[in-house]
């Protein structure tokens, strides 16, 4: 991995470029998507854990009737922050670390679309995420449900809801151009060969969730605004008594959440649609199933929003189309789980950590998809909407579906991205352990939730039946944080084993195997030519007459030797721009809350950096 | 940028389209959804204005026609620049580009004018739902023409001072599909806010 | 060993759920319910819970099969068969999932309607408004009228006839349309074994029908975060037999004595700013109706019983009982204080 040579007549000063691309200092100026892959994920790890401790002083704070651990107000911007930071600001990033490090590796080419505005993603998401979180040190967090409900989020006067537009909306403009990035990549750079049916499902699932940020984010984000303005300028959107309707910002903000959640489970779903695979050592069964009911679940998804307001007085028409056409979603979805089953089926299954958490995946959102097929029954949401029974339905899908997922992925691409596996004892402590809290922490929150306990209250009474389920869900929530500090060991100590992992540990089937790990800077040697889907597999596999797969006799060199250790590829060079645009945003977001000029500096900063962006030389000449 | 084109150039794409065309086409289908939350929202508020002062207490329809007809020159001058670029001829192409620039700021300045004859009248963000839709939409609409007309006069002199290269047309593309897009909208805004009457409450 | 497990989870979870149902201690139990509207809710939520569970059993025991029948074996070294896929299988694991929720839809949409048809002619009008932190609720029949037009207006206790439609009209109240003392923003009734919830929303009246169908207390609580104290904003349901509903409606009518000395006092200067006390003051009514509150339960929004010590308490510093109160702390003396629970009291 060395420095890329800079040409001598490289102009002096600002437009100078980088050129370390390893090093510590390399990590804020790298345009490299795998780097930039590993900077999300160390992020959302980090808002993971912080995350998680939200989660556990929920839980203490619930674990006994009338308990006065926590006060009323720090348990609205507890439960507040806690779902923005997993939604935003773990789930999601986890899934671009995913999504960045592997799309270029799985479609067989060299680096993203446009990689300069990856990186500005990855800093503009860390932007937002700060913003958030100064508001702890700036006034008080948001306080308002992370669904900012008006006309409470627009008269609430403690500062944090300001906060929430202005850090979501960085994060908003972090995923929209990533999505953006991301999409072009996928369409426009794939190797030679590879049809968009000759794609592996994690990519396919990758596409669409970025045309659903593409298309959900600007909703969100005019209804952000709305609520900003209303907060600070004196608008009148959500106010009532000017005419206005707190229903407006429902519709706006479910119109993007109800895709939100697609786009948080589909990575997932598209990390088991490898996995099972290659520890069943049998193909994907029903590609195009998977991914026709992916892309279906895409456009059903943006027809669905309104059952998140069943109880909102819409009406019985009203209810009814959306009640069927959430009805009508479960089937994409749900069709998925057979062509999972039918993948395993006759397999030769192999229970490594990354199968168990896929498996676990599976199983877990057969649960949550259960559940969500009850609250798609209208009147039966009039009962369960606002108790606990959302809170399990949500858990289950988002943290027994994405969750488990991710770490299926962990575990499967940790020995690509750090040239070392991740212990298997260790992994299997860790699943079990985050299988059974898990369930001891969410499974009673179903019962909790009929038998009538409302979410978002700081506690319950005694006598209404609430007190045993509540204290199970506790030990299963710090259950969970010991399976997490497993896999934070397994993960330190993975660090200090050799760097010896091979090429492809798992005998897998796609691209990215086909490279070292961890990959090149360049990814390949050589630009691959894709004759099927499952193109590594079959470099590797065929079939004789009976129908037997026997191994292929190993390749000879290739003839073409000129780019072996990446000699004559050209690569993007490192650039400081897009972490200086996206230091004008913060500055901008803090203007808005503390003064004009601030802004003005801010877009001053932020288009001084698009302009050194757009001005600055290549890097490299061969 | 330099560095995007070049590579452009030179690579083949899966689908035949520069990477840079396919990322603005998903980027104006993105801000469509934008502006149409934006417009639903004027439009879920018509007429529901508790107070005045009421659209039809402000609007000049004639001044704003002759401002709509200036952006909609503009998108002509655009067009001219393009093809001046894919003549080869880029002086022709720059005095285009600053001719589309200039009509876009006196659409601009024009805009600014009304507005601040609406606020003399009495309509602000904070008056009534009418205040606050007009002028977020519209306003949020002028930054975009602002942000084009940056990108114009951007592109005009690097063009001048040689720092576009070979194919100077690509980028002139880029920003004039953009250009247009904020026309259209600007299209359906002046027709669904201004166009389209909203009656005084009884 | 796996199938042990399955069927050791199968039957702890459906012990919960029967334990649930049967719990004696649930008052919000949406399991138990105690009057048609919650009925109809029931009598669709359970089937199609015995679908889900039935769906469940045979997925995750398949899969679990799937998972001990093919599990690898060691000295078996195999690639199996590279099925890809199986077209009619896969159309018709697609169009059965579709048929059970076609089957879920019909007697859904039907429920849809029937829970918002108008209620029938002989139900009572309640308004109810959801205020910071508590509910309001405006008893608007004429022959429940308390003067010219004058609604019956209490707090905290919806009291209603057993066996009667209650038809419940919802508003927020709140500062910024002149009914109330905190903000009016979104609140959800949620009478949990009488109905479905409801939301509360500024600017839109919604509107549901509850009823119970014997005499009873059923609590519920509001079901939409609207700031500091929504956990503490709680109601309950008194369903009475007609006759008692009559006797209470009879009662509630009659205006209440006049207080004296320092109570007196204390009520003209400080507490008719925002309460009202029938036959003493009706100058404002942003706060909770105490012409008769010493004939409720419980108090500040359903937090705490109704006795002396909790009245006292309240007294003596409402913001520090509940975050967030509006009625703040007058720095009473403990004379005081005295005095108006004394006179409190007596207001049956």
């Amino acid at each position: 991995m060395a420095s890329v040579p800079v040409p001598a007549d490289t102009p002096r000063g600002l437009l100078r470029r980088p050129r370390a691309t390893t090093g510590f200092w390399s990590w804020f100026t790298t345009v490299d998507h795998k780097k930039i892959g590993l900077l999300y994920g160390f992020t959302a790890f980090l808002f993971l854990i912080v995350g998680g401790a939200e989660a556990l002083l929920i839980r203490l704070q619930l674990a006994r009737p009338e308990s006065t651990l926590i006060d009323a107000g720090t348990y609205n911007e507890l439960f507040t922050m806690h779902g923005l930071t997993m939604v935003f600001l773990v789930v999601m990033p986890l899934s671009a670390a995913f999504f960045n490090y592997l799309i270029p590796l799985m479609i067989g080419a060299r680096d993203v679309a446009f990689p300069r505005l990856n990186a500005f993603s990855y800093w503009a998401f860390l932007a937002g995420g700060l913003v958030l979180y100064s508001s702890w040190l700036l006034g008080g967090a948001p306080n308002g449900g992370w669904f900012g409900y008006p006309p409470n989020s627009t008269t609430d006067l403690s500062p944090g809801m300001s906060f929430y537009s202005l850090g979501l909306a960085m994060a908003g403009i972090a995923s929209t151009v990533s999505a953006i990035n991301l999409a072009v990549t996928i369409i426009n750079m794939r190797a030679p060969g590879m049809s968009l049916f000759r794609m592996p499902v994690f990519i396919w699932m990758g596409l669409v969730v970025q045309f659903l940020l593409a298309f959900s984010l600007p909703i969100i984000t005019v209804a952000l605004f709305q609520l900003l303005f209303d907060r600070e300028l004196g608008t009148n959107f959500f106010n009532p008594a000017a005419g206005g309707s707190p229903l407006l910002w429902q519709h706006l903000f479910w119109l993007f959440g109800h895709p939100e959640v697609y786009i948080l489970i589909l990575p997932a779903f598209g990390i088991v649609s490898e996995v099972l695979p290659v520890f069943a050592r049998k193909p994907l069964f029903g590609y195009q199933f998977v991914v026709f009911s992916g892309i279906a679940i895409g456009f059903i998804g943006f027809g669905v929003w309104a059952h998140h307001m069943y109880a909102t007085g819409l009406g019985p028409v009203a209810n009814t189309a959306f009640g069927l056409s959430t009805i009508i979603i479960a089937v994409p979805t749900g069709v998925k789980i057979f062509n999972w089953m039918g993948t395993l089926y006759k397999g030769d299954l192999r229970f490594t950590s990354a199968m168990l958490f896929a498996i676990g995946t599976v199983t877990m959102f057969v649960i949550g998809g259960l559940s969500g097929v009850t609250h798609s029954v209208v009147p039966a949401d009039y009962q369960q909407t606002d108790t606990y029974y959302v809170v399990a339905h949500f858990h289950y899908v988002l943290f027994g579906g994405a969750i488990f997922g991710l770490f299926s992925g962990f575990f499967y691409w940790w020995p690509k991205m750090f040239g070392r596996l991740l212990d298997e004892r260790l992994g299997k402590l860790h699943f079990w352990l985050m299988m059974i809290g898990f369930n001891l922490t969410f499974g009673p929150m179903h019962v909790l939730g009929l038998q009538g306990m409302p979410r978002r209250i700081p506690t319950y009474p005694e006598g209404y039946g609430f007190d045993l389920w509540n204290l199970v869900s506790t030990i299963g929530a710090f259950t969970i944080a010991a399976s997490i500090l497993v896999f934070m060991w397994n993960a330190i100590g993975s660090f200090r084993k050799a760097k010896d992992a091979p090429a492809d540990p798992w005998d897998a089937r796609t691209l990215e195997w086909a490279t070292t790990s961890p990959p090149p800077p360049h990814n390949f040697d050589e630009v691959v030519t894709v004759h099927s889907l499952d193109e590594l597999w079959h470099r590797k596999y065929a079939e004789d007459e009976s129908g037997k797969v026997v191994p292929v006799q190993a390749g000879a060199a290739p003839e073409d030797q000129s780019h072996v250790g990446g000699h004559g590829i050209h690569l993007p060079g490192p650039s400081y721009y897009p972490l200086v645009a996206a230091l004008g945003l913060p500055l901008v977001g803090y203007g808005v809350l503390y003064g004009w000029w601030l802004s003005i500096v801010g877009a001053v900063v932020l288009l001084a950096g698009l302009y050194g962006w757009a001005m600055e030389p290549g890097a490299e000449e061969a | 940028m330099a560095e995007t084109l070049r590579h452009e150039a030179s690579h083949d794409t899966s689908t035949g389209l520069p990477n840079t065309k396919l990322a603005m086409w998903l980027f104006l289908a993105s801000d469509c959804l934008f502006f149409g939350a934006l417009i639903a929202s004027y439009v879920l508020y018509r007429g529901a204005s508790l107070t005045g002062p009421y659209p039809n207490d402000v609007f000049d329809i004639p001044y704003t026609s002759v401002s709509s007809f200036v952006l909609l020159a503009s998108s002509l001058t655009m067009v001219l620049a393009l093809s001046a670029f894919q003549r080869e001829d880029p002086a022709r192409g720059r005095l285009w580009l600053v001719t589309t620039a200039l009509l876009g700021l006196t659409f601009v300045g024009g805009q600014a004018y009304e507005f601040t004859t609406f606020y003399r009248e009495g309509l602000s963000l904070s008056a009534n739902l009418f205040g606050s839709t007009f002028f977020v939409l519209t306003g949020f609409h002028g930054a975009h023409v602002a942000i084009g007309i940056l990108m114009l006069l951007s592109l005009s002199a690097m063009s001048f001072a040689g720092k576009l290269p070979g194919d100077q047309s690509f980028p002139v593309e880029m920003v004039g599909l953009y250009w247009h897009f904020v026309d259209i909208v600007w299209i359906v805004i002046f027709t669904v806010v201004y166009l389209i009457p909203t009656p005084n409450p009884t | 060993m796996t199938g042990k497990r399955t069927r050791l989870a199968v039957g702890l979870a459906a012990a919960a759920v029967a334990l649930a149902a049967c719990a004696t201690n649930a008052p919000q139990d949406t399991l138990d319910p105690a009057g048609p509207y919650a009925e109809k809710i029931d009598a669709l939520f359970k089937p199609v819970f015995w679908v889900a569970t039935a769906v469940f059993l045979l997925v995750e025991g398949g899969i679990l099969y799937i998972l001990w029948r093919y599990r690898h074996r060691k000295g078996r070294e195999r690639i199996p068969p590279q099925i890809h896929g199986n077209t009619r299988l896969e159309i018709a694991w697609t169009i059965l999932p579709a048929v059970v929720l076609a089957g879920v839809a019909v007697p859904t949409v039907a429920t849809i309607f029937d829970l918002a048809a108008e209620p029938p002619g002989n139900a009572l009008n309640v308004t109810v408004r959801g205020h910071q932190w508590w509910w309001e609720f405006r008893y608007t029949d004429p022959e429940m009228q308390v003067g010219d037009n004058l609604p019956l207006v209490t707090a905290n206790e919806l009291v209603i006839p057993a066996d009667r439609p209650v038809y419940l009209t919802l508003e927020s109240a709140g500062s910024e349309f002149g009914n109330g003392l905190g903000r009016a923003v979104i609140h959800s009734f949620s009478p949990f074994r009488l109905a479905g919830k409801t939301d509360v929303i500024p600017g839109k009246t919604n509107h549901m029908t509850i009823q119970a169908d014997e005499p009873g207390e059923y609590p519920g609580q509001c079901a939409e975060l609207c700031g500091f104290s929504h956990g503490f904003m709680r109601f309950e349901v008194d369903a009475l037999s007609p006759a008692d509903f009559d006797a209470w409606v009879a009662g509630q009518k009659e205006e209440a004595a006049a207080p004296s000395g320092i109570a007196g006092d204390l009520i003209a200067s400080t507490c008719a700013a925002c309460h009202t006390i029938r036959g003493v003051s009706t100058a404002a009514s942003t706060a909770p109706d105490l012409t008769h509150v010493a004939s409720r339960d419980c108090l500040a929004g359903c937090i705490f019983p109704n006795t002396r010590e909790e009245l006292a308490a309240w007294l003596r510093d409402p913001p520090a009982r509940k975050l967030g109160s509006f009625m703040p702390d007058y720095n009473l003396s403990e004379e005081e204080i005295e005095a108006l629970v004394d006179y409190l009291e007596t207001l049956e």
